[in-house]
Protein backbone atom coordinates (compact mmCIF):
# COMPACT_ATOMS: atom_id res chain seq x y z
CA UNK A 1 0.00 0.00 0.00
CA UNK A 2 1.32 3.60 -0.84
CA UNK A 3 1.03 6.58 0.67
CA UNK A 4 1.88 10.03 0.47
CA UNK A 5 3.88 11.74 2.46
CA UNK A 6 3.65 15.91 2.62
CA UNK A 7 6.29 18.77 4.75
CA UNK A 8 5.55 22.15 4.00
CA UNK A 9 7.34 24.85 6.46
CA UNK A 10 10.24 27.25 6.75
CA UNK A 11 13.13 25.18 5.31
CA UNK A 12 15.61 24.57 8.06
CA UNK A 13 18.49 22.03 8.55
CA UNK A 14 17.72 18.03 8.55
CA UNK A 15 14.39 17.49 7.31
CA UNK A 16 15.21 15.11 5.33
CA UNK A 17 17.17 13.19 7.54
CA UNK A 18 14.92 13.54 10.41
CA UNK A 19 11.62 12.39 8.36
CA UNK A 20 13.47 9.72 6.73
CA UNK A 21 15.35 8.51 10.47
CA UNK A 22 11.55 8.14 11.26
CA UNK A 23 10.25 6.19 7.94
CA UNK A 24 13.84 3.95 8.31
CA UNK A 25 13.37 2.85 11.85
CA UNK A 26 9.32 1.96 10.96
CA UNK A 27 10.26 0.00 7.93
CA UNK A 28 8.93 2.27 5.50
CA UNK A 29 10.33 1.95 1.78
CA UNK A 30 10.45 5.57 0.05
CA UNK A 31 9.75 5.16 -3.41
CA UNK A 32 10.14 8.68 -4.91
CA UNK A 33 10.89 12.01 -3.43
CA UNK A 34 10.91 15.55 -4.17
CA UNK A 35 11.30 18.50 -2.79
CA UNK A 36 10.62 22.52 -3.70
CA UNK A 37 10.37 26.22 -2.84
CA UNK A 38 6.93 26.97 -3.30
CA UNK A 39 5.75 30.73 -2.41
CA UNK A 40 8.61 31.02 0.15
CA UNK A 41 7.82 27.71 1.77
CA UNK A 42 9.46 24.78 1.82
CA UNK A 43 7.52 21.39 0.42
CA UNK A 44 8.55 17.90 0.66
CA UNK A 45 6.69 15.52 -1.10
CA UNK A 46 7.58 11.62 -0.50
CA UNK A 47 5.70 8.73 -1.94
CA UNK A 48 6.19 5.65 0.28
CA UNK A 49 5.42 1.79 0.40
CA UNK A 50 3.63 1.41 3.97
CA UNK A 51 3.28 -2.36 3.05
CA UNK A 52 6.23 -3.29 5.28
CA UNK A 53 5.62 -0.62 8.16
CA UNK A 54 6.03 -2.18 11.74
CA UNK A 55 3.12 0.51 12.87
CA UNK A 56 0.10 0.61 11.80
CA UNK A 57 -1.28 3.53 9.71
CA UNK A 58 -2.47 5.24 12.16
CA UNK A 59 0.64 5.15 14.57
CA UNK A 60 2.76 5.90 11.73
CA UNK A 61 0.61 9.14 10.89
CA UNK A 62 1.03 10.46 14.72
CA UNK A 63 4.29 10.01 15.45
CA UNK A 64 4.92 12.46 11.71
CA UNK A 65 2.18 14.43 13.19
CA UNK A 66 4.28 14.99 16.31
CA UNK A 67 7.47 15.25 14.56
CA UNK A 68 6.06 18.29 12.63
CA UNK A 69 5.13 19.69 15.52
CA UNK A 70 9.38 19.28 17.36
CA UNK A 71 10.51 20.49 13.92
CA UNK A 72 7.48 23.10 13.45
CA UNK A 73 6.77 21.64 10.47
CA UNK A 74 3.30 20.53 9.03
CA UNK A 75 3.35 16.72 7.54
CA UNK A 76 0.57 14.49 6.81
CA UNK A 77 0.52 11.04 5.33
CA UNK A 78 -2.78 10.03 3.20
CA UNK A 79 -3.23 7.23 1.30
CA UNK A 80 -2.00 7.35 -2.56
CA UNK A 81 -5.65 6.22 -3.69
CA UNK A 82 -7.37 9.85 -2.94
CA UNK A 83 -4.90 11.89 -5.16
CA UNK A 84 -5.62 9.38 -8.08
CA UNK A 85 -9.23 9.38 -7.49
CA UNK A 86 -9.26 13.00 -7.57
CA UNK A 87 -7.06 14.18 -10.16
CA UNK A 88 -6.88 10.68 -13.00
CA UNK A 89 -9.61 9.24 -14.81
CA UNK B 1 4.61 10.12 -9.02
CA UNK B 2 1.69 12.50 -8.90
CA UNK B 3 1.77 15.82 -9.80
CA UNK B 4 2.80 18.08 -6.54
CA UNK B 5 0.20 20.65 -7.78
CA UNK B 6 -2.29 17.91 -7.75
CA UNK B 7 -1.67 16.74 -4.33
CA UNK B 8 -1.43 20.43 -2.74
CA UNK B 9 -4.62 21.24 -4.77
CA UNK B 10 -6.19 18.28 -2.49
CA UNK B 11 -5.03 19.39 0.73
CA UNK B 12 -5.74 23.28 -0.06
CA UNK B 13 -9.65 21.35 -0.84
CA UNK B 14 -9.35 19.73 2.34
CA UNK B 15 -7.97 22.34 4.84
CA UNK B 16 -9.11 25.50 3.55
CA UNK B 17 -12.03 24.74 1.18
CA UNK B 18 -13.85 22.43 3.82
CA UNK B 19 -13.89 19.54 1.30
CA UNK B 20 -15.50 16.90 3.65
CA UNK B 21 -17.55 13.14 3.16
CA UNK B 22 -20.62 14.79 4.73
CA UNK B 23 -22.01 11.50 5.87
CA UNK B 24 -21.55 7.64 5.66
CA UNK B 25 -24.78 6.34 6.68
CA UNK B 26 -25.86 2.62 6.93
CA UNK B 27 -28.94 1.17 5.81
CA UNK B 28 -30.08 -1.61 7.77
CA UNK B 29 -33.41 -3.47 7.12
CA UNK B 30 -35.35 -3.96 9.86
CA UNK B 31 -38.20 -6.15 8.48
CA UNK B 32 -37.45 -9.17 10.27
CA UNK B 33 -37.81 -7.82 13.86
CA UNK B 34 -41.56 -7.49 13.49
CA UNK B 35 -43.11 -9.11 16.50
CA UNK B 36 -46.85 -9.43 18.25
CA UNK B 37 -44.72 -8.11 21.64
CA UNK B 38 -43.73 -4.86 21.44
CA UNK B 39 -40.69 -5.26 24.19
CA UNK B 40 -39.65 -8.31 21.63
CA UNK B 41 -39.53 -6.37 18.51
CA UNK B 42 -37.85 -3.40 20.30
CA UNK B 43 -35.03 -6.22 21.57
CA UNK B 44 -34.97 -7.43 18.40
CA UNK B 45 -34.51 -3.52 16.16
CA UNK B 46 -31.37 -2.94 19.23
CA UNK B 47 -29.72 -6.27 18.58
CA UNK B 48 -29.40 -5.80 14.66
CA UNK B 49 -29.22 -1.92 14.18
CA UNK B 50 -26.03 -2.96 17.04
CA UNK B 51 -24.55 -6.27 15.25
CA UNK B 52 -24.69 -4.30 12.18
CA UNK B 53 -23.37 -0.95 12.83
CA UNK B 54 -21.12 -1.41 16.21
CA UNK B 55 -18.10 -1.14 13.70
CA UNK B 56 -19.40 1.85 11.53
CA UNK B 57 -17.80 4.89 13.47
CA UNK B 58 -14.72 3.22 14.44
CA UNK B 59 -14.24 1.99 10.50
CA UNK B 60 -15.10 5.39 9.09
CA UNK B 61 -12.56 7.01 11.53
CA UNK B 62 -9.84 4.58 10.65
CA UNK B 63 -10.57 6.05 6.20
CA UNK B 64 -10.52 9.58 7.83
CA UNK B 65 -6.94 8.86 9.28
CA UNK B 66 -5.58 7.05 6.28
CA UNK B 67 -7.08 8.98 3.49
CA UNK B 68 -6.73 12.22 5.36
CA UNK B 69 -10.79 13.21 4.49
CA UNK B 70 -13.42 14.39 7.09
CA UNK B 71 -15.79 11.97 7.19
CA UNK B 72 -18.66 14.77 9.45
CA UNK B 73 -21.21 12.35 9.76
CA UNK B 74 -22.00 8.35 10.93
CA UNK B 75 -25.35 7.88 10.79
CA UNK B 76 -27.95 4.50 10.55
CA UNK B 77 -31.03 4.88 8.65
CA UNK B 78 -33.46 1.90 8.83
CA UNK B 79 -36.65 0.54 7.22
CA UNK B 80 -39.75 2.91 7.92
CA UNK B 81 -40.65 2.10 11.57
CA UNK B 82 -44.46 2.18 10.40
CA UNK B 83 -43.56 -0.92 8.50
CA UNK B 84 -41.72 -2.84 11.59
CA UNK B 85 -44.46 -1.62 14.52
CA UNK B 86 -47.71 -2.46 12.46
CA UNK B 87 -47.58 -6.38 14.04
CA UNK B 88 -47.03 -5.21 17.37
CA UNK B 89 -50.18 -5.03 19.57
CA UNK B 90 -49.53 -1.65 21.02
CA UNK B 91 -51.07 1.83 20.70
CA UNK B 92 -48.12 3.64 21.44
CA UNK B 93 -45.01 3.84 19.13
CA UNK B 94 -42.78 5.44 21.46
CA UNK B 95 -40.98 2.83 22.79
CA UNK B 96 -39.68 2.07 19.29
CA UNK B 97 -38.17 5.47 19.00
CA UNK B 98 -36.74 5.09 22.20
CA UNK B 99 -34.92 1.75 20.93
CA UNK B 100 -33.79 3.37 17.98
CA UNK B 101 -32.07 6.10 20.25
CA UNK B 102 -30.46 3.35 22.39
CA UNK B 103 -29.07 1.75 19.89
CA UNK B 104 -27.94 4.69 17.77
CA UNK B 105 -26.14 5.60 20.88
CA UNK B 106 -24.67 2.55 21.44
CA UNK B 107 -23.15 2.71 18.00
CA UNK B 108 -22.01 6.02 18.57
CA UNK B 109 -23.24 7.87 15.14
CA UNK B 110 -25.03 11.39 15.20
CA UNK B 111 -27.93 10.54 13.83
CA UNK B 112 -30.77 7.60 13.08
CA UNK B 113 -33.29 7.83 10.73
CA UNK B 114 -36.48 6.23 9.84
CA UNK B 115 -38.98 6.98 12.43
CA UNK B 116 -41.13 7.14 9.36
CA UNK B 117 -44.46 6.24 7.60
CA UNK B 118 -44.94 6.43 3.95
CA UNK B 119 -48.61 7.71 3.31
CA UNK B 120 -48.73 8.99 -0.07
CA UNK B 121 -51.72 7.59 -1.46
CA UNK B 122 -53.52 6.14 2.66
CA UNK B 123 -52.45 5.76 5.73
CA UNK B 124 -52.95 2.04 7.69
CA UNK B 125 -53.69 1.88 11.51
CA UNK B 126 -49.77 1.50 11.94
CA UNK B 127 -49.01 4.54 9.62
CA UNK B 128 -51.42 6.79 11.58
CA UNK B 129 -50.18 5.71 15.34
CA UNK B 130 -46.65 6.47 13.91
CA UNK B 131 -47.45 9.80 12.90
CA UNK B 132 -49.67 10.63 15.78
CA UNK B 133 -46.50 9.40 18.22
CA UNK B 134 -44.04 11.68 16.44
CA UNK B 135 -44.08 15.19 18.83
CA UNK B 136 -44.01 12.65 22.11
CA UNK B 137 -41.00 10.44 20.09
CA UNK B 138 -39.28 13.03 19.27
CA UNK B 139 -39.09 14.99 22.67
CA UNK B 140 -37.94 12.23 24.17
CA UNK B 141 -35.13 10.62 22.18
CA UNK B 142 -31.86 12.34 20.94
CA UNK B 143 -30.88 11.16 17.67
CA UNK B 144 -33.36 10.04 16.06
CA UNK B 145 -35.38 11.53 12.55
CA UNK B 146 -38.68 11.37 11.53
CA UNK B 147 -40.07 11.86 8.21
CA UNK B 148 -43.49 10.88 6.53
CA UNK B 149 -43.79 10.77 2.95
CA UNK B 150 -47.32 12.65 1.76
CA UNK B 151 -46.89 12.78 -1.82
CA UNK B 152 -45.88 11.24 -4.73
CA UNK B 153 -46.01 11.97 -8.90
CA UNK B 154 -47.58 8.36 -9.38
CA UNK B 155 -50.27 8.39 -6.24
CA UNK B 156 -50.96 12.60 -6.23
CA UNK B 157 -50.87 14.29 -2.24
CA UNK B 158 -52.82 12.77 0.61
CA UNK B 159 -54.21 16.09 1.96
CA UNK B 160 -55.65 14.56 5.35
CA UNK B 161 -51.57 13.41 5.92
CA UNK B 162 -51.08 16.66 4.90
CA UNK B 163 -52.95 18.86 7.21
CA UNK B 164 -52.18 15.89 10.00
CA UNK B 165 -48.74 16.70 9.44
CA UNK B 166 -49.36 20.64 10.18
CA UNK B 167 -50.87 19.50 13.45
CA UNK B 168 -48.24 17.27 14.25
CA UNK B 169 -45.27 20.05 13.08
CA UNK B 170 -46.49 22.35 15.66
CA UNK B 171 -47.31 19.94 18.40
CA UNK B 172 -43.47 18.74 17.96
CA UNK B 173 -42.29 22.36 18.47
CA UNK B 174 -44.55 23.18 21.13
CA UNK B 175 -42.59 19.64 22.94
CA UNK B 176 -39.20 20.68 22.11
CA UNK B 177 -37.06 23.84 23.29
CA UNK B 178 -37.30 26.49 21.07
CA UNK B 179 -39.18 24.10 18.84
CA UNK B 180 -35.70 21.83 17.74
CA UNK B 181 -37.67 18.44 17.56
CA UNK B 182 -38.99 20.14 14.17
CA UNK B 183 -35.03 19.65 12.75
CA UNK B 184 -35.53 16.06 13.17
CA UNK B 185 -38.44 16.26 11.44
CA UNK B 186 -39.04 16.63 7.97
CA UNK B 187 -42.45 16.13 5.26
CA UNK B 188 -41.31 14.41 2.16
CA UNK B 189 -43.58 14.53 -1.51
CA UNK B 190 -41.49 11.72 -3.84
CA UNK B 191 -39.37 10.51 -0.93
CA UNK B 192 -36.23 8.41 -1.79
CA UNK B 193 -35.71 5.30 -0.35
CA UNK B 194 -31.71 5.05 -0.32
CA UNK B 195 -31.21 8.97 1.29
CA UNK B 196 -27.87 8.76 3.14
CA UNK B 197 -28.82 12.67 4.77
CA UNK B 198 -31.25 13.68 7.20
CA UNK B 199 -33.55 14.30 8.79
CA UNK B 200 -35.08 11.94 5.54
CA UNK B 201 -32.83 9.08 5.39
CA UNK B 202 -34.89 6.25 5.73
CA UNK B 203 -33.98 2.70 4.61
CA UNK B 204 -36.64 1.66 2.17
CA UNK B 205 -38.18 -1.46 1.42
CA UNK B 206 -37.29 -2.21 -1.66
CA UNK B 207 -33.43 -2.10 -0.56
CA UNK B 208 -31.03 -4.71 0.74
CA UNK B 209 -30.73 -6.22 4.22
CA UNK B 210 -27.39 -3.48 4.58
CA UNK B 211 -26.17 -1.17 2.67
CA UNK B 212 -23.66 1.61 2.88
CA UNK B 213 -24.70 5.00 0.89
CA UNK B 214 -22.55 8.18 1.00
CA UNK B 215 -23.33 11.67 1.15
CA UNK B 216 -20.62 14.16 -0.21
CA UNK B 217 -20.26 17.64 -0.04
CA UNK B 218 -17.97 20.75 -0.82
CA UNK B 219 -19.73 23.49 -1.29
CA UNK B 220 -16.71 25.82 -0.84
CA UNK B 221 -14.38 24.00 -3.70
CA UNK B 222 -16.85 24.83 -5.86
CA UNK B 223 -17.13 28.40 -4.76
CA UNK B 224 -12.99 28.98 -4.95
CA UNK B 225 -13.28 26.96 -8.54
CA UNK B 226 -15.60 30.09 -9.45
CA UNK B 227 -13.83 32.63 -8.30
CA UNK B 228 -11.36 31.92 -11.09
CA UNK B 229 -13.53 32.08 -13.55
CA UNK B 230 -14.68 35.78 -12.40
CA UNK B 231 -16.96 37.55 -15.62
CA UNK B 232 -16.52 34.32 -18.11
CA UNK B 233 -19.98 33.01 -19.77
CA UNK B 234 -22.39 31.07 -18.34
CA UNK B 235 -20.72 28.04 -20.35
CA UNK B 236 -17.45 28.38 -18.74
CA UNK B 237 -19.11 28.47 -15.36
CA UNK B 238 -21.08 25.38 -16.26
CA UNK B 239 -18.03 23.37 -17.32
CA UNK B 240 -15.95 24.42 -13.98
CA UNK B 241 -18.34 23.44 -11.64
CA UNK B 242 -18.44 19.98 -13.55
CA UNK B 243 -14.78 19.55 -13.51
CA UNK B 244 -15.40 20.09 -9.74
CA UNK B 245 -18.21 18.05 -9.24
CA UNK B 246 -16.29 15.08 -10.57
CA UNK B 247 -13.01 15.58 -8.45
CA UNK B 248 -15.29 15.67 -5.20
CA UNK B 249 -17.87 12.44 -6.66
CA UNK B 250 -14.59 10.77 -7.29
CA UNK B 251 -13.22 11.15 -3.55
CA UNK B 252 -16.80 10.15 -2.64
CA UNK B 253 -16.60 7.18 -4.32
CA UNK B 254 -13.12 5.81 -2.98
CA UNK B 255 -14.64 6.27 0.71
CA UNK B 256 -17.72 4.40 -0.34
CA UNK B 257 -16.19 1.21 -1.69
CA UNK B 258 -13.82 1.59 0.87
CA UNK B 259 -16.51 1.57 3.97
CA UNK B 260 -18.31 -1.46 2.03
CA UNK B 261 -15.09 -3.13 1.74
CA UNK B 262 -14.56 -2.62 5.21
CA UNK B 263 -17.46 -3.25 6.54
CA UNK B 264 -18.72 -6.45 4.63
CA UNK B 265 -21.16 -4.52 3.16
CA UNK B 266 -22.60 -3.87 -0.14
CA UNK B 267 -22.01 -0.46 -1.52
CA UNK B 268 -25.23 1.48 -2.50
CA UNK B 269 -25.02 4.88 -3.90
CA UNK B 270 -22.87 8.24 -3.97
CA UNK B 271 -25.02 11.39 -3.33
CA UNK B 272 -24.24 13.77 -5.49
CA UNK B 273 -25.98 16.61 -3.30
CA UNK B 274 -23.48 19.63 -2.18
CA UNK B 275 -24.24 20.52 1.29
CA UNK B 276 -23.60 23.70 2.97
CA UNK B 277 -22.21 24.38 6.14
CA UNK B 278 -22.98 27.43 8.78
CA UNK B 279 -19.00 27.83 8.16
CA UNK B 280 -17.79 30.87 6.36
CA UNK B 281 -16.92 29.64 2.66
CA UNK B 282 -18.71 26.38 2.89
CA UNK B 283 -22.04 28.08 1.33
CA UNK B 284 -24.60 27.41 -1.62
CA UNK B 285 -25.87 31.15 -1.44
CA UNK B 286 -22.07 32.26 -1.77
CA UNK B 287 -21.52 29.83 -4.60
CA UNK B 288 -24.77 32.04 -6.32
CA UNK B 289 -23.64 35.26 -5.43
CA UNK B 290 -20.17 34.31 -6.92
CA UNK B 291 -22.05 34.10 -10.90
CA UNK B 292 -22.87 37.64 -9.85
CA UNK B 293 -26.02 38.13 -7.81
CA UNK B 294 -25.54 41.10 -5.36
CA UNK B 295 -27.39 38.96 -2.57
CA UNK B 296 -28.73 34.94 -2.86
CA UNK B 297 -32.71 35.80 -3.57
CA UNK B 298 -32.49 38.69 -5.43
CA UNK B 299 -34.00 38.28 -9.39
CA UNK B 300 -31.61 35.64 -11.26
CA UNK B 301 -31.28 33.61 -8.28
CA UNK B 302 -33.40 30.62 -9.76
CA UNK B 303 -31.27 30.25 -12.86
CA UNK B 304 -28.26 30.85 -10.79
CA UNK B 305 -29.10 27.56 -8.60
CA UNK B 306 -30.59 25.38 -12.03
CA UNK B 307 -27.03 25.79 -13.89
CA UNK B 308 -25.36 24.89 -10.34
CA UNK B 309 -27.32 21.78 -9.64
CA UNK B 310 -27.29 20.33 -13.15
CA UNK B 311 -23.59 20.85 -13.76
CA UNK B 312 -23.36 19.22 -10.10
CA UNK B 313 -25.22 16.07 -11.73
CA UNK B 314 -23.32 16.42 -14.84
CA UNK B 315 -19.73 16.34 -13.28
CA UNK B 316 -20.65 13.84 -10.21
CA UNK B 317 -22.72 11.29 -12.43
CA UNK B 318 -19.39 10.06 -14.28
CA UNK B 319 -17.61 10.01 -11.54
CA UNK B 320 -19.46 7.34 -9.51
CA UNK B 321 -20.58 3.99 -10.57
CA UNK B 322 -24.10 4.07 -8.78
CA UNK B 323 -25.49 7.33 -8.09
CA UNK B 324 -28.66 7.66 -5.98
CA UNK B 325 -30.49 9.11 -2.95
CA UNK B 326 -31.00 13.45 -3.60
CA UNK B 327 -28.54 15.03 -5.89
CA UNK B 328 -28.60 18.08 -5.97
CA UNK B 329 -27.91 21.00 -4.28
CA UNK B 330 -29.13 21.83 -1.00
CA UNK B 331 -30.48 24.67 0.24
CA UNK B 332 -31.32 24.76 4.04
CA UNK B 333 -31.52 28.06 5.03
CA UNK B 334 -30.36 27.51 8.86
CA UNK B 335 -27.25 25.44 7.78
CA UNK B 336 -26.44 27.59 5.25
CA UNK B 337 -23.93 31.38 5.85
CA UNK B 338 -24.64 32.64 3.13
CA UNK B 339 -28.62 31.87 3.04
CA UNK B 340 -28.66 33.30 6.79
CA UNK B 341 -27.15 36.47 5.79
CA UNK B 342 -29.47 36.73 3.46
CA UNK B 343 -33.20 35.91 4.69
CA UNK B 344 -31.71 38.01 7.66
CA UNK B 345 -31.63 41.15 5.05
CA UNK B 346 -34.87 40.34 3.88
CA UNK B 347 -33.81 39.34 0.36
CA UNK B 348 -34.50 36.15 0.23
CA UNK B 349 -38.08 34.77 1.31
CA UNK B 350 -40.22 31.92 1.70
CA UNK B 351 -41.70 32.68 -2.12
CA UNK B 352 -38.55 32.90 -3.99
CA UNK B 353 -36.98 30.04 -1.61
CA UNK B 354 -40.13 27.99 -3.07
CA UNK B 355 -39.19 29.06 -6.40
CA UNK B 356 -35.86 27.67 -6.30
CA UNK B 357 -36.84 24.38 -4.66
CA UNK B 358 -38.27 23.96 -8.24
CA UNK B 359 -34.75 23.34 -9.57
CA UNK B 360 -32.88 21.96 -7.05
CA UNK B 361 -33.17 19.18 -4.44
CA UNK B 362 -34.57 19.02 -1.99
CA UNK B 363 -37.42 21.73 -0.88
CA UNK B 364 -38.27 24.14 2.00
CA UNK B 365 -35.46 23.00 4.49
CA UNK B 366 -34.38 24.34 8.19
CA UNK B 367 -36.53 27.58 8.08
CA UNK B 368 -38.02 29.03 11.10
CA UNK B 369 -41.15 30.49 11.07
CA UNK B 370 -43.01 32.46 13.45
CA UNK B 371 -44.50 30.57 16.52
CA UNK B 372 -48.29 32.13 15.97
CA UNK B 373 -47.94 30.42 12.90
CA UNK B 374 -51.25 28.39 12.36
CA UNK B 375 -51.22 24.65 11.64
CA UNK B 376 -53.07 25.12 8.43
CA UNK B 377 -50.78 27.39 7.19
CA UNK B 378 -47.96 25.05 7.57
CA UNK B 379 -49.93 22.31 6.23
CA UNK B 380 -50.51 24.78 3.17
CA UNK B 381 -46.97 25.34 2.31
CA UNK B 382 -46.52 21.17 2.62
CA UNK B 383 -49.11 21.28 0.27
CA UNK B 384 -47.15 23.62 -2.38
CA UNK B 385 -44.10 21.99 -1.88
CA UNK B 386 -45.61 18.77 -2.50
CA UNK B 387 -47.39 19.48 -5.60
CA UNK B 388 -44.17 21.09 -7.25
CA UNK B 389 -42.52 17.67 -6.09
CA UNK B 390 -45.31 15.45 -7.84
CA UNK B 391 -45.57 17.93 -10.94
CA UNK B 392 -41.84 18.02 -11.85
CA UNK B 393 -41.16 14.25 -11.03
CA UNK B 394 -38.67 15.24 -8.26
CA UNK B 395 -38.23 14.75 -4.51
CA UNK B 396 -39.44 18.10 -2.54
CA UNK B 397 -39.25 18.42 1.28
CA UNK B 398 -40.57 20.52 4.06
CA UNK B 399 -38.69 20.90 7.48
CA UNK B 400 -40.06 23.82 9.06
CA UNK B 401 -39.55 25.08 12.63
CA UNK B 402 -43.01 27.43 13.75
CA UNK B 403 -40.53 28.71 16.87
CA UNK B 404 -42.97 28.81 19.93
CA UNK B 405 -42.88 32.21 21.65
CA UNK B 406 -41.00 33.85 18.82
CA UNK B 407 -41.94 36.36 15.64
CA UNK B 408 -39.88 37.69 12.52
CA UNK B 409 -36.95 39.90 13.41
CA UNK B 410 -35.62 36.63 16.18
CA UNK B 411 -33.10 34.02 15.87
CA UNK B 412 -33.05 30.50 17.51
CA UNK B 413 -29.79 29.09 17.20
CA UNK B 414 -29.69 25.10 17.02
CA UNK B 415 -26.48 24.30 16.93
CA UNK B 416 -23.46 22.49 15.77
CA UNK B 417 -24.31 21.83 11.52
CA UNK B 418 -27.97 22.75 11.98
CA UNK B 419 -27.06 26.71 12.62
CA UNK B 420 -29.06 29.51 13.36
CA UNK B 421 -32.17 29.90 11.86
CA UNK B 422 -33.49 33.82 11.33
CA UNK B 423 -36.87 33.48 11.63
CA UNK B 424 -39.07 34.22 8.44
CA UNK B 425 -42.62 35.69 7.79
CA UNK B 426 -45.19 33.90 6.37
CA UNK B 427 -48.44 35.34 4.90
CA UNK B 428 -51.12 35.64 7.35
CA UNK B 429 -53.83 35.55 4.58
CA UNK B 430 -56.02 31.72 6.01
CA UNK B 431 -55.31 28.62 4.06
CA UNK B 432 -58.03 26.85 6.60
CA UNK B 433 -60.55 26.12 4.55
CA UNK B 434 -58.75 24.77 1.61
CA UNK B 435 -56.48 22.04 4.56
CA UNK B 436 -59.89 21.45 5.75
CA UNK B 437 -61.13 19.99 2.41
CA UNK B 438 -58.92 16.67 2.81
CA UNK B 439 -58.97 13.75 0.45
CA UNK B 440 -56.41 13.57 -2.17
CA UNK B 441 -54.91 15.64 -4.90
CA UNK B 442 -55.11 13.43 -7.73
CA UNK B 443 -51.74 12.37 -9.50
CA UNK B 444 -51.28 14.11 -12.52
CA UNK B 445 -51.02 13.00 -16.44
CA UNK B 446 -48.23 12.96 -16.46
CA UNK B 447 -47.61 9.84 -13.94
CA UNK B 448 -49.53 7.48 -16.55
CA UNK B 449 -46.31 6.67 -18.60
CA UNK B 450 -47.43 2.80 -18.83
Amino acid sequence: MNAVITVVGHDKVGIIAKVSTLLYESNINILDLSQTIMQGNFTMVMLVDVSGANKSFKEISEALVELGKEIELTIRIQREEIFDAMHTI
Amino acid sequence: MIDQKDIFATIDMIEQQHLDIRTVTMGVSLLDCCDEDTDKACGRIYDKICSYAGNLVRTCEDIESEFGIPIVNKRISVTPIALVAGPSKTEDYVPFAKALDRAAAECGVDFIGGYSALVQKGMTKADEKLIRSIPEALSETAIVCSSINVGSTKAGINMDAVALMGRIIKETAAKTADGFGCAKLVVFCNAVEDNPFMAGAFHGPGEAERVINVGVSGPGVVYHSLQSVKGESFDVVAETIKKTAFRITRMGQLVALEASKRLDTPFGIVDLSLAPTPAKGDSVARILEEMGLEVCGTHGTTAALALLNDAVKKGGVMASSSVGGLSGAFIPVSEDEGMIAAARSGVLDIDKLEAMTCVCSVGLDMIAVPGDTKAETISAIIADEAAIGMVNSKTTAVRIIPVPGKGVGETIELGGLLGSAPIMPVHGESSESFVRRGGRIPAPIQSLKN
